[in-house]
């Protein structure tokens, strides 16, 4: 059976690089833009020393996980935004009678290899601003750093999934899901602590964001939370990104059970 | 199949100018009409826009921290600027836009050659149709958001919010006319994700929505105002409604946009008749 998914995987990726040129230029752009959200964490911190009472290292560190495991994440499952796609043209029907698991279908049929020129950019990213921001490294961290984008991006695949999921009840509202899966890779780039209370809540703890990059960031730079989180906290992240995928599931599952085609 | 198409662009408009301008108005009302029926996006697209507000907000209250002017706005020109900004992003629309290289792809674009109206003119008019739905359906509402959770600065100058909408109306025409030319490069790569990829890269920075581009040093300014014409989608209009420069260098900013439309709609008219020129319909 993995062999019909990995039978879908190679024909789009032979198709994805039918048109040469067009995808080269495509794959740069995509590794070019990893480079472009650094170099905002730069300019910020160009016109003010501290934001939010981090410094650039720290900042760094937080931007470069967050970026990474969402990269990760999107590679892996972004395209499922394109549910909702499936759902108004009733092209799903398509793929719910064919002898495979619908999920893991239309992953492998959306794959778009295009964003692995993002995740190598940004696993480079990682690696230099590990090395500039150099931490002490002691058992505990590196076991961190080795947590942190994994379980970051099972917590954004799951945020990918749930968003896609609203296409199940209102076509049109994909926009939505985009709050939460890009705005939520914006809003773990960047300290928690300058939030407002409601936005830090629901983001940061609620969706449990700030366990991708703000907690594990200041566990790995040895700096003590201002908002008075214990150490702990960023050790969370995989009970947090595996509730996540038991929503996102059964959300999916529901969705699922709730579609009744086009009619047309 | 390219000789019966291969110079439809040379047919000659009527040449009465109210016939042309009522043919305008009337595919601009057409643009609006089609965008308004998509009201649960509109929707979303609010609540969205809305989070996004908060949350760049707060990243440029962060830097206003100890009385700092970054980029030499102070923290209620820069609220303004954020809300203000997230509502015209959907009006500029410098986004992805395939529709033209979609129809060079599938060979639906013959259709619009032949009809007896510049492609670029129509598209202009839809275009502009869909931005006037996006100001009533997308911008007004952050806006108010915005003033409700913030403190946002009022333009005080009494010329500043005609100049502004002046402004918005042609930065939204700079959006679409480089949005028209990387779909023309579809006439050449019959795919035109790539350049589409570049521009969504390019407006995305260098038209100040990441941030404020003043946040640069200087020489990178002088370079994007005056060596592109990213600037004018997004960071001009913006400008000129929290009146960041002074009231020269206001206007002098909007004549700079008025200055890009007439070198770039021009050049993509000629881009145009060169695609035309080389067409060979798909599928044919």
């Amino acid at each position: 059976m993995s062999r019909a998914y990995g039978r879908l995987v190679q024909a789009q990726i032979r198709s994805q690089t039918q048109y040469r040129t067009s995808f080269g230029v495509d794959v740069a752009s995509c590794a070019l833009s990893t480079l472009v959200e650094a170099a905002v964490v730069l300019v910020v911190f160009r016109v003010s020393p501290t934001v939010g009472g981090f410094g650039l290292r720290e900042v760094l560190v937080m931007s470069a996980l967050a970026v990474f495991a969402f990269d990760l994440a999107d590679l892996l499952v972004g395209n499922i935004e394109r549910l909702s796609l499936y759902v108004r043209k009733g092209m799903l029907d398509a793929i719910l009678v064919r002898p495979l698991r619908v999920l893991p279908q239309l992953l492998a049929t959306d794959f778009a290899l295009r964003r692995i020129g993002r995740v190598a950019q940004s696993s480079v990213l990682l690696a230099v601003v590990l090395v500039y921001a150099a931490p002490h490294w002691t058992p505990a961290r590196v076991l961190m750093l080795v947590l942190t984008p994994i379980a970051g991006c099972a917590l954004f695949a799951a945020v990918f999934v749930t968003g896609a999921c609203v296409a199940f009840w209102f076509v049109e509202s994909g926009e939505i899901a985009n709050a939460f899966t890009y705005g939520g890779k914006e809003f773990a780039r960047y300290p928690a602590t300058i939030y407002p209370g409601l936005l830090r809540r629901v983001f940061g703890y609620g969706v449990g964001l700030a366990l991708v990059g703000y907690h594990p960031a200041l566990f790995l730079t040895g700096h003590a939370d201002p908002l008075g989180g214990p150490d702990w906290l960023a050790w969370l992240s995989p009970a947090v990104a595996a509730f996540a995928w038991l929503i996102a599931l059964l959300m999916w599952r529901t969705g699922i059970r709730h579609y009744r085609s086009t009619g047309s | 199949m390219t000789f019966a198409f291969a110079r439809p662009l040379r047919v000659d408009h009527p040449p009465d100018r109210r016939a042309r301008l009522y043919r305008f108005g009337a595919l601009v009302g057409a643009g609006f009409r089609r965008w308004s029926t998509y009201r649960q996006a509109a929707l979303a697209g609010l609540f969205t826009n809305t989070v996004f507000g908060v949350m760049i907000y707060s990243l440029m209250r962060a830097l206003t921290e100890d009385g700092r002017r970054p980029g030499g706005y102070d923290a209620a020109q820069l609220a303004t600027y954020v809300w203000v900004g997230q509502g015209i992003l959907s009006v500029v629309h410098a986004w992805t836009w395939n529709e033209l290289a979609d129809r060079v792809r599938s060979g639906d674009v013959t259709a619009d050659l032949l009809r007896p109206i510049d492609p670029f003119e129509a598209f202009l008019a839809a275009d502009l149709g869909r931005a006037a739905y996006a100001v009533l359906a997308r911008m007004l509402v952050p806006v108010l958001a915005g003033a409700l959770m913030f403190t946002m600065y009022i333009p005080q100058r009494p010329y500043t919010i005609p100049l502004f909408v002046l402004s918005l109306i042609l930065g939204t025409v700079l959006s679409f006319t480089l949005r028209y030319l990387v779909n023309l490069g579809a006439f050449w790569l019959l795919d035109a994700r790539g350049l589409g990829a570049v521009w969504l890269l390019a407006s995305g920075v260098f038209a100040g929505t990441f941030f404020p581009l003043r946040f640069l040093p200087d020489w990178a300014q002088v370079v994007l105002w005056f060596g592109t014409p990213f600037p004018g989608l997004f960071q001009i209009p913006l400008d000129v409604v929290v009146e960041r420069p002074g009231p020269a260098q206001q206007i002098g900013s909007v004549v700079l946009q008025l200055v890009w439309v007439a070198i770039l709609v021009p050049l993509v008219l000629r881009v145009q008749r060169a695609a035309t020129d080389k067409l060979v319909i798909q599928g044919g």
